[in-house]
């Protein structure tokens, strides 16, 4: 077997194929057999060496799994391993189209909240759920089919604002929701 | 839920050679000690089997010092030398307590923790709350007839590292060696989980005498998984009976209070509190120090409608877990009630209809999280069997960040943070020439520093003059289980590096805890020395059978030149622990330590391979093993 290096990449930590489409409940068995090894609690009787060992490698197995289970950030580190930039959010080459759309997103957003309609915020959340899954798709293809990065890179961009808007619309739901809890 | 067996490091092989372990639940109000009997989790009763252990400590004009519920009866008549609810001042400023002018304390406000001035001088929370886990560490040590080797601590699970830490110093000031902080909603959810066999998604409604949590856990066969954890640390039973008391104020028009009447006075609001979660209506009658007699009845839906408040405060810190967790009310498939306030009645309620189902009652609110923390302690302690084996993954509470310019934070590691969590970011200078950093670590959830809650600050010094942008410092944040959070920066061009361990601005140093060992013994100075020395003997054995255990264990993992280096500073450190030289047997644990380290790290290695490969290690070609 191949010794595991500490820095050694999150698939190749976990044993799993670097690809964007992921067996999530096969992550989520290797990452929970993965702590099982070396969680502190494994340690607490342990030297202090093995503790600090088990520290790291825990938080190390912790990072793994919060970066791979997340559809964006998987498809970020996947960019960053292949050494394709993915550019600031500012990037200038961000299609003007593109732009307008979240400007309009936004402007809905912000009368939902002014008008206090959860209903509204709701539907526009739904709406951006989809439009969401259809960018991950995108990635999904540019990635593990094509191999094509710079295009998946630019989608990876989009889905950056799109997230970006998503937490955005669930805060303003959840303050709506405390407002009226509260009322 | 045997994934692999090999005996951990410092697991005995020796099934008959148990370490003593305990639990402890430290709480506002009341704490509790607990411990695993045959297979069982026990709550230890007191010499008149009494269960409970009240939070109070008394120092008396005698200059004893008393724990418990012969100090509790001294409440009204000495106030102000008689603690009650320690643990809402732990880690916190007289700023940060709540009602603070209604309490009967002389308070002085010290860097980071308030301190309380009483007769037998001036005390912190950390001195008091020691006391306390003495008391607890005596009951244990009493009922299984010996030292205990490691405890579990139960802290809030929204407790910041200020909290966090002041709990640990605590637990060092009473001689206890702490195996872990245990979030209290976790621990319920671990006493509940292994008797019930649970499985899905559980919320853990947790409302003590002064704080509330709220963990929403994923239960699986052998895995404890939080998945998002809320709360508020300055919440619980006490503003209840706080309330109680303002209303009875208002209702008998009474004239500004003594000490002493206003602690007579929420002594009866607590007791009418408790008498209303079994009846209608509840009699609130006492003569205050004037002579005038105080009558006054609170029905169920009175005292219902002013904690509404209150209430629905708790849930909305559910709501906002639930979403942290990204769930739905619907995905819970249970909703376990701990903590000796949700035996109000109008809490019930508010549960059950907030979840849509009945709340589960069925393990002693008062007891769940203290059989939970001893489960937690035996298996800690290296008390295992091959069928009781589980992993617990808990979170941190509040985001972790730094002050970055205009005052505001950046956030470097989230809330709800599956722990241990190590997380860097990097820096720049913003001057020309610049050769200091200042660097200031919050935690919190809000934009601005002067919102949350400041840790540390420290400074990092010996930049190489540069153009500004061009020094890159890397902060790195190192969370451990316990959630405790060290911090440490390095500028990368030059490598100048600034270690910290987030204690300095509240926290105990080392010479304050010595200093504290030996204020405590005072009369018998020897005895803290000895008390040391033992200390680091412990360890010291303790690390030996470590590393003879990882030798037999994985002794193929080494060359022959390295295990010969390893043997030598054993035995090194085996001959020096017979004598009293403390400094000399701290040092050759160094020197062990660091001989073992690479080892560490290739075991490590190698148990992660194995897990991952999933074969059991009877599969597995081991040499060395028997």
């Amino acid at each position: 077997m191949e010794p595991l290096e500490f820095n050694a990449d999150f698939f190749t930590l976990f044993q799993l194929p670097r690809a964007f489409r992921l067996d999530l409940a096969e992550l989520e068995r290797r990452y929970r057999e993965a702590q099982q090894a070396v969680h502190p609690d494994r340690f607490a009787a342990a030297g202090n060496e093995a503790r600090r060992v088990s520290l790291q490698w825990a938080a190390r197995v912790n990072e793994a799994w919060q970066t791979l289970k997340s559809p964006l950030a998987r498809a970020r580190y996947l960019l960053e391993l292949a050494g394709q930039a993915i550019g600031t959010t500012s990037n200038p080459a961000m299609d003007s189209a593109f732009l307008m759309e979240q400007m309009e997103w936004r402007e809905a957003a912000q009368e939902a909240r002014v008008r206090r309609d959860p209903r509204a915020l709701e539907h526009l959340r739904d709406r951006l759920a989809q439009t969401l899954e259809a960018s991950f798709r995108e990635v999904a293809v540019a990635l593990d089919e094509r191999g094509e990065y710079a295009v998946a890179a630019e989608c990876v961009r989009r889905l950056m604002f799109q997230e970006k808007l998503a937490r955005e619309l669930d805060d303003a739901l959840a303050a709506l929701e405390d407002e009226e809890a509260d009322a | 839920m045997a994934l692999f067996q090999i005996s951990e490091p410092g697991e005995s092989d020796l099934p008959h050679e148990r370490r003593l372990a305990a639990g402890i639940d430290l709480g506002t109000t009341y704490s509790l000690v607990a411990t695993v009997k045959s297979g069982m989790a026990v709550v230890l009763n007191d010499a008149a089997g009494r269960p409970l252990l009240p939070s109070i400590v008394r120092y008396t004009p005698e200059g004893e010092i008393v724990v418990g519920y012969a100090a509790g009866e001294a409440q009204a008549e000495d106030p102000k030398n008689t603690l009650v609810s320690v643990k809402r001042f732990m880690g916190r400023g007289v700023r940060d307590i709540a009602h603070v002018e209604t309490l009967p304390y002389d308070f002085v406000d010290a860097p980071g923790m308030a301190k309380l001035k009483t007769r037998a001088g001036v005390k912190s929370p950390v001195e008091i709350s020691a006391e306390i886990l003495k008391v607890a560490r005596t009951r244990a040590e009493a009922h299984l007839g010996g030292e205990l080797a490691g405890v579990v601590i139960t802290v809030p699970a929204y407790f910041d590292d200020a909290q966090r830490q002041a709990t640990k110093d605590a637990a060092r000031l009473a001689g206890l060696n702490v195996l872990r902080l245990l979030n209290e909603p976790t621990a319920a959810a671990v006493a509940y989980g292994l008797d019930n066999a649970a499985e899905g998604i559980y919320a853990i409604y947790d409302l003590g005498g002064g704080t509330f949590d709220i963990s929403i856990l994923k239960l699986s066969r052998g895995v404890f998984e939080v998945l998002a954890t809320g709360g508020d640390s300055a919440l619980g039973g006490d503003d209840f009976d706080h309330r109680i008391f303002c209303w009875a104020l208002e209702a008998a028009r009474l004239p500004p209070l003594s000490a002493g009447d206003a602690r007579l006075i929420m002594t009866h609001a607590r007791e009418a509190k408790e008498f209303l979660s079994r009846h209608d209506r509840a009699q609130i009658a006492c003569r205050l120090s004037s002579g005038q007699v105080l009558d006054l009845t609170l029905d169920a839906a009175t005292f219902a409608g002013i904690s509404d408040t209150l209430v629905r405060k708790t849930l909305n810190a559910v709501r906002k877990a639930l979403r942290d967790a990204h769930l739905k009310v619907a995905d819970v498939k249970g909703v376990v009630m701990v903590g000796g306030s949700t035996r109000m009645p109008q809490v019930q309620r508010a549960v059950a209809e907030f979840f849509g189902q009945e709340p589960l009652n069925n393990l002693d609110p008062d007891k769940v999280v203290a059989l939970g923390a001893a489960t937690q302690a035996n298996l800690l302690a290296g008390n295992r069997s091959g069928q009781d084996d589980w992993l617990l993954l808990d979170v941190i509470p509040l985001s972790l960040g730094l002050e970055i310019m205009g005052g505001l934070t950046e956030k470097v590691i989230p809330r709800n943070a599956t722990l241990p969590a190590t997380r860097a970011q990097d820096f720049t200078t913003f001057r020309d020439g610049q050769t200091a950093m200042a660097i200031h670590v919050v935690q919190g959830e809000r934009e601005m520093v002067s919102d949350c809650r400041s840790l540390a600050r420290f400074e990092l010094r010996g930049i190489p003059p540069m153009v500004a942008g061009a020094a890159r410092i890397r902060v790195t944040f190192q969370v451990d289980a316990d959630g405790l959070l060290a911090v440490s920066a390095r500028e990368e061009t030059s490598g100048v590096e600034a270690q910290v361990t987030v204690k300095p601005s509240y926290g105990l140093s080392d010479d304050e805890v010595a200093v504290m060992l030996k204020d405590s013994i005072r009369h018998a100075r020897d005895d803290a020395q000895r008390r040391a020395l033992k200390e680091v003997q412990v360890e010291a054995q303790r690390l030996i059978e470590a590393s003879e255990a990882a030798l037999k264990e994985d002794g193929h993992l080494l060359s022959a030149e390295e295990t010969a280096r390893i043997e030598t500073a054993i035995a090194r450190l085996q001959t020096l622990i017979l004598g009293d030289n403390r400094r000399q047997i701290t040092l050759a644990m160094d020197d062990l330590g660091f001989e073992t380290q690479e080892f560490a790290h290739r075991r490590m290695d190698q148990n992660i391979r194995r897990a991952l490969s999933g074969k059991k290690v009877a599969e597995l070609d081991l040499p060395g093993r028997a």
